[in-house]
């Protein structure tokens, strides 16, 4: 009954008419004078809560219609002191912290901070250790730009390469539950080694992974690389020159995509990724499109630096053989008291770390990331501080934005690839 | 500070780090004593009060460029000793690495800013001003970025802060009730139409 009323209503209405089309007479008449109108900047709030800005960051943006006049970033929503908690953990406990940081590649947090230690310490990790090492950091680069390219893609208005590239981080989602038991949250790294040797048949399941996300990134290169909506609205974006990135602080795929071929894998080498043959991928024009054309290619110079690495993967022991730091085997602490000892100690008091400093910087998926530990001899850091490639990064944004279209913020934003979880800290 | 020479080789045993060299060779006095740490991590003390010439001439002389300035950031060991000013210095010309400190006394925490030579120096200075309260001097826009604003309970990564903040829990509860949302959504430094609001640094308490 009722749905019959409402028809009858609709059909009553005479300058609708039947079919919902409008009707000439109610267009606006086109022949008035154009107001005057007072013209006046707009501000305008991005954030905390958008999905644009990946993450709880507020843009302030003043307009002159739909001109970027000025950006003022506000963070720290998601401040969470690391640092100053790391002060009061001893040198192992701080390792679940740094995987929360950056939980889009908490590995490379994880083995960042055991190498800043180890350096510190003097330890000098096994072969074996080293090798997995390399696969973990190289894995979670490609962890972290897939999702850095399903949310970019979002960002232009395609929806298609973001289910691809999530069905990809799946599966390292996956990878990591079989190593550490934890699908983000991995704390896979122990001061002198890991916290386990790798399972059986994992470096197979790497491999297949390996073959599976280059396929899946020629698809997604095929939607994006020469769509003319992603052209129009990447290209000459957000430029910014070699000499002003670096001044800015730039770093990783944003520092290179302006022509600047700093990699610290390359410029500072760590674990032998001098012996690892690969390429550095730079830019020309140092926009948006550049930046994103690096990190393409970037995932595919890791795809073969994991190859390299799984070749080479040798036999042996995970950790190193120092009773300071890495706790006995259950066979020694049952039939040995010197183990005994060792294991207490390093159960109740944690490692010691001696008198002294290091800052191990590392590549990281999003740029130079530094750790920088301070001890005085206790078994807790006096000083732990985290470079953040990310923080570093974002603060160039009013720089890249202001003078540009309100829309090419998005697109800027998308390319920095930040991680407040990192920024905030 | 002796902690940290236990570790440090002395400069002596192995020859002295380039620019280094070249530092006390220009500087003379400035330079207070340098140290290897890490097995190869060049440190150097520098006179807090002649920090921006000093970085400046290690970014601008050709033989040393450092253009690339990772981070800055402080150490406080606590006990009433000096906070330490951490420039941590790149030259990807040369791929040189190098750590300049400054020491500044609880009662003198001022130390001029290095943003006209880097910018990458904004937001690393501003960090380091709010968690450690270290002022820095000519800076565009010294104003908290971690915490809020209006957080009165004052540095939190001094060691003399208690893990769980200065006021109680009561206290702390009663103040986040009693903010306003207004105050963190009505963009009062930035007024349509006007240059940003410079906060003058000795304003800051």
């Amino acid at each position: 009954m009722a749905k019959r009323t409402i028809e009858m209503q609709v059909s009553r209405t005479p300058e609708l008419g039947t079919d919902f089309r409008p009707v000439p007479g109610l267009l606006a008449p086109t022949d008035l004078p154009e107001p005057v109108l007072d013209s006046e900047n707009m501000l305008i709030n991005i954030g905390p809560q958008h999905p644009a800005t990946h993450g709880v960051l507020r843009l302030l943006l003043e307009l002159d219609g739909e001109t970027v006049v000025r950006c003022v970033p506000h963070i720290g929503y998601l401040h969470s002191s690391f640092e100053k908690l790391g002060e009061y953990r001893d040198w192992n406990q701080v390792i679940p912290l740094t995987d929360r940081m950056d939980y889009l590649a908490p590995l490379i947090y994880n083995c960042a901070y055991a190498m800043a230690v180890e350096k510190m310490m003097g330890i000098e990790v096994t072969e074996r250790c080293k090798v997995t090492r390399v696969i973990c950091m190289e894995l979670d680069r490609v962890f972290s730009h897939l999702l850095w390219l399903g949310t970019w893609a979002i960002d232009v208005g395609a929806f298609t390469p973001f289910l691809y590239a999530f069905q990809e981080r799946e599966k390292v989602y996956s990878l990591h539950e079989a190593y550490t038991g934890a699908r983000i949250t991995t704390s896979a790294t122990r001061i002198g080694g890991m916290m386990a040797d790798l399972p059986q048949g994992w470096t197979d399941e790497v491999r297949s992974f390996c073959s599976s996300v280059i396929r899946t990134l020629d698809e997604i290169e095929f939607l994006l690389s020469t769509n003319g909506i992603h052209l129009g609205r990447t290209q000459g974006v957000g430029v910014i020159s070699a000499e002003d990135a670096i001044n800015y602080g730039f770093s990783g795929p944003n520092l290179r995509a302006s022509g600047v071929p700093y990699d610290v894998r390359k410029d500072r080498p760590y674990y032998d990724y001098e012996t690892y043959d690969f390429d550095v991928p730079i830019g020309e024009h140092g926009d948006c499109y550049d930046r994103y054309m690096v990190r393409i290619e970037e995932i595919r110079q890791s795809v073969q630096i994991l190859h390299q690495a799984l070749d080479r993967l040798p036999a042996g022991p995970m950790n190193v053989d120092d009773p300071r730091v890495i706790l006995p085997s259950k066979t020694d602490l049952m039939n040995d008291m010197e183990s005994m000892i060792h294991h207490f100690k390093l159960v109740m008091e944690g490692v010691k770390a001696p008198p002294g400093e290091s800052y191990m910087a590392v590549e990281g998926s999003k740029g130079e990331l530094g750790m920088y530990v301070v001890s005085d001899g206790g078994s807790k850091p006096v000083r732990w501080r985290v470079r953040p490639p990310s923080f570093v990064n974002l603060s160039v944004i009013p720089k890249l934005v202001e003078g540009g279209l309100l829309a090419d913020v998005i697109m800027v934003n998308a390319s920095l690839d930040i991680v407040l979880g990192e920024i905030d800290r | 500070m002796a902690l940290i020479a236990v570790s440090g080789e002395a400069a002596s045993s192995r020859p002295e780090h380039p620019s280094i060299a070249a530092l006390r060779r220009q500087f003379g006095e400035v330079v207070l004593r340098s140290e290897i740490v890490a097995g190869d991590e060049p440190v150097v003390f520098v006179d807090a009060t002649r920090i921006r010439s000093v970085l400046q001439w290690l970014k601008e002389e050709p033989e040393h460029n450092y253009n690339y300035l990772s981070d800055v950031t402080a150490v406080d060991y606590g006990g009433g000793r000096p906070l330490q000013v951490v420039y941590q210095l790149f030259s990807i010309p040369h791929r040189q690495h190098l750590r300049v400190k400054a020491e500044l006394p609880l009662d003198g925490l001022t130390i001029d800013s290095v943003v006209p030579l880097w910018q990458s120096a904004n937001w690393l200075e501003r960090e380091v001003w709010d968690l450690f309260g270290i002022r820095f001097r000519g800076h565009p826009d010294l104003r908290r970025i971690l915490m809020p604003e209006n957080y009165a309970e004052g540095h939190p990564l001094r060691k003399d802060f208690p893990l769980r903040g200065r006021f109680s829990r009561a206290e702390q509860t009663r103040r986040a009730l009693a903010q306003a949302p207004e105050d963190h959504y009505v963009p009062g430094e930035v007024r349509p139409g006007r240059e940003p609001q410079v906060v003058p640094w000795q304003e800051l308490g």
